[in-house]
């Protein structure tokens, strides 16, 4: 978006106030820096509640895995135990707390007692980038593809395109989970078209090799197109109302007395001004969408990060889980800084009332 | 007409013009669901209800009845939607269910959208740290991944109640409502009207009822479709995980039991009508979301006829500026 605006010519576009206000900084540092502080506030406030919900719980990590042990841990180990998952229950709370900063300033996450007592990290590390890949390139095809047709649509209302909105509408009301199912009996089970779970076959050893990612691309395909289709009814429903409303505005009106192409009328002046909520709306959906996605994997057996959170609450694997949050919130925080960030450069008025 | 305006006052009875505006206020707020879309958005919406209400005298089994004489058989006269593993009767189970959807869906929204209303508007108008304070609260619960901080307590339970399950669900969906409320407030308090009212003098209460709230309606409106899908989504999700017990009977129970019991893809009358159902209310939101937005914002209503009606004089809706002067020029 930022290459765009640099690189439209000014003399096509521009007026002489337009121009000065590119002659000045660009960049909004002011505003920027304001967001920064703020996301630390809220990453401090999700950190904090994250080290809070799972002591609310009850039972704890020791708990369960002296249950599981089933006295094979001699009674005295427990404290043992409790020390090293940071759960010592002597000590009070403030120190506890201070111990978990402490702890996530080392990048120590804790232990993982559901994958053998193996470093939360790692185990996060091994699925993170399943679910990026599968979940990342879905829900921005999703964003993209729909953004598009909402605003073709948009532009093109009254048309035979209107139609398309009832059946996005219905898509998106179907649970993602539903769909899968659906999909999986359908396309992999009647038509074997697809293969109905995993990342990739058993035999298959993982590496960049033709075979294996073949495998990958064809395992992650019906989970993608089926979180593609069942999140692209909001993106085109939410740019198609964006632009009705922007298309009523005088500066459309002014662009086409101008004799502007109608193209660029579409693109430079409706759909940018249409596309500002949508970019609240993608950092807003993220949580959302992650939350979709964990079922997904359950469904399709795929090997991320909701797999692995659904097993850690089912193990009652605290440090996973409390692991897990913390990937999943500063990834949602991290989206949110970029469409802030991307809301600034487009809309004037917000960076003007925010600095 | 050829009454004097003085004359017509003076024929008006003194009594009746309190009750008349009263049915004529009601009326008119209630003039956004009088379009197609909306009407059949609260018609499915209404069956829904009703079926929730009088669901021991819609259902012909006891929802749970096992029979295990008639175990995994396919729709009949007798067994409406088939049955289930243990011959339990799927219609029965689709009809109570829709209670446990719409009781717990309706409660969770409705505490969302006060929050979200209350929340966003104020954070919306306020500037400074007021503001930023407000949104960093709806921030945190935005950033906080609802269906795992939706697991992690309703696991606390054995068997939550219906309120609390509502009440998570209702405290994980109001974020979304208050910030997108947050930002369309910001972007009205810069317009013009607003600048207006306020020079006048009118005061806070009333610049936001009367002036914003109007112009915030149709976000009001998909919020609250959005959270009530959202909120029906959330429980029908928890259910299919396993999560809620079974004694709460809602729609995802039924699929968590069909995939538990490797319906897929053999036994499709165990587990396409609960799904088609929970897109179905979908759906019905989402309508009656239409015609409230098109009510509220005429753009949106008119924007369609328009074009049709320019189509039929041969121009087309997205050129027309155009096209209107080349008539002008023919026509001089």
């Amino acid at each position: 978006m930022t290459a765009d605006i640099s690189t439209i010519d000014p003399t096509l576009v521009g007026t002489t106030a337009t121009r000065a206000e590119r002659g000045r900084s660009r960049v909004p540092w002011r505003f920027l820096g304001g967001r920064v502080l703020f996301y630390a506030f809220t990453a401090w406030a999700a950190i904090t509640i994250n080290f809070f919900i799972p002591r609310l719980m009850k039972g704890d990590a020791v708990t369960a895995y002296m249950a599981q042990a089933r006295g094979q841990i001699q009674p005295e180990a427990e404290k043992a135990l409790r020390l090293m998952f940071g759960l010592d229950t002597s000590t009070s709370l403030w120190d506890q707390y201070l111990n978990y900063w402490g702890m996530l300033f080392r990048g120590d996450l804790g232990i993982s007692i559901s994958s053998g007592m193996a470093p939360v990290g790692d185990v996060i590390a091994s699925a993170l980038p399943w679910t990026l890949g599968l979940v990342g390139t879905a829900t921005v095809l999703s964003f993209l593809v729909g953004t598009v047709l909402g605003a073709v649509i948009g532009w093109r209302r009254g048309g035979r395109l209107d139609v398309l909105i009832p059946i996005t509408t219905f898509l998106g009301t179907v649970p993602y989970f539903w769909l899968g199912l659906i999909f999986i009996a359908v396309f992999s089970t009647l038509l074997g078209w697809f293969p109905a779970g995993h990342a990739y076959e058993l035999g298959v050893e993982p590496g960049w090799n033709i075979d294996f990612i073949s495998q990958v691309v064809s395992h992650a395909a019906l989970p993608a197109i089926t979180i593609v289709i069942a999140s692209i009814g909001g993106w085109v429903l939410g740019m198609r109302n964006m632009m009705l409303t922007v298309l009523d505005e005088d500066y459309i009106t002014v662009a086409q007395a101008k004799g502007l192409p109608d193209r660029r009328v579409l693109w430079r002046y409706a759909a940018r001004n249409a596309v500002l909520p949508q970019i609240q709306s993608f950092a807003l959906a993220l949580g959302f969408i992650v939350g979709g996605t964990l079922v997904m994997e359950m469904v399709f057996s795929y090997p991320g990060i909701g797999l692995l959170l659904l097993n850690a609450t089912n193990a009652k694997d605290y440090a996973l889980m409390q692991g897990i949050f913390l990937v999943l919130v500063l990834a949602v925080l991290i989206a949110n800084v970029l469409a802030d960030i991307a809301y600034a450069i487009l809309d004037p008025r917000v960076r003007e009332t925010e600095a | 007409m050829t009454t004097p305006a003085t004359a017509t006052l003076l024929m008006t009875p003194a009594p009746t013009p309190p009750r008349k505006t009263f049915l004529r206020q009601l009326r008119a707020s209630l003039a956004m669901f009088a379009n197609a879309k909306s009407a059949a958005g609260l018609i499915i919406l209404g069956i829904f209800i009703l079926v929730a209400i009088f669901a021991p005298l819609i259902a012909p089994y006891d929802p749970t009845a096992q029979n295990l004489t008639e175990t995994l058989e396919p729709p009949s006269w007798r067994h409406l939607l088939g049955t289930t593993h243990i011959g339990e009767d799927v219609f029965s189970q689709i009809v109570y269910g829709t209670r446990g959807v719409l009781v717990v869906g309706f409660l969770a929204t409705i505490m969302a959208t006060v929050v979200a209303i209350l929340v966003g508007v104020t954070a919306g108008y306020l500037r400074g740290w007021k503001s930023e304070s407000l949104s960093a609260l709806s921030n945190v619960f935005l950033v906080l991944p609802a269906l795992p901080l939706m697991i992690i307590i309703a696991s606390q339970f054995q068997d939550p109640p219906l309120v609390l399950i509502a009440a998570v669900l209702g405290l994980t969906g109001w974020a979304w409502g208050a910030r997108v409320l947050r930002a369309q407030t910001m972007s009205l308090r810069n317009r013009d009207f607003v600048q207006a009212a306020r020079a006048n003098g009118e005061p806070l209460y009333r610049i936001i009822l009367v002036e914003m709230l109007p112009n915030l309606m149709a976000i009001i409106a998909s919020s609250f479709v959005g959270t009530m899908t959202a909120a029906v989504l959330g429980l029908t999700t928890l259910a299919f995980i396993g999560v809620i017990p079974v004694s709460n009977l809602n729609w995802g129970t039924i699929l968590f039991w069909a995939q538990q019991n490797s319906a897929f893809p053999d036994y499709w009358w165990w587990y396409v009508p609960a799904g088609l159902c929970i897109a179905l209310l979908g759906v019905a939101l989402a309508l009656i979301n239409f015609g409230i937005d098109e009510y509220v914002n005429p753009r949106l209503r008119s924007a369609g006829e328009r074009a049709r009606a320019l189509r039929k004089k041969g121009m087309k809706a997205h050129s027309a500026v155009t096209a209107v002067r080349t008539g002008g020029e023919d026509t001089p």
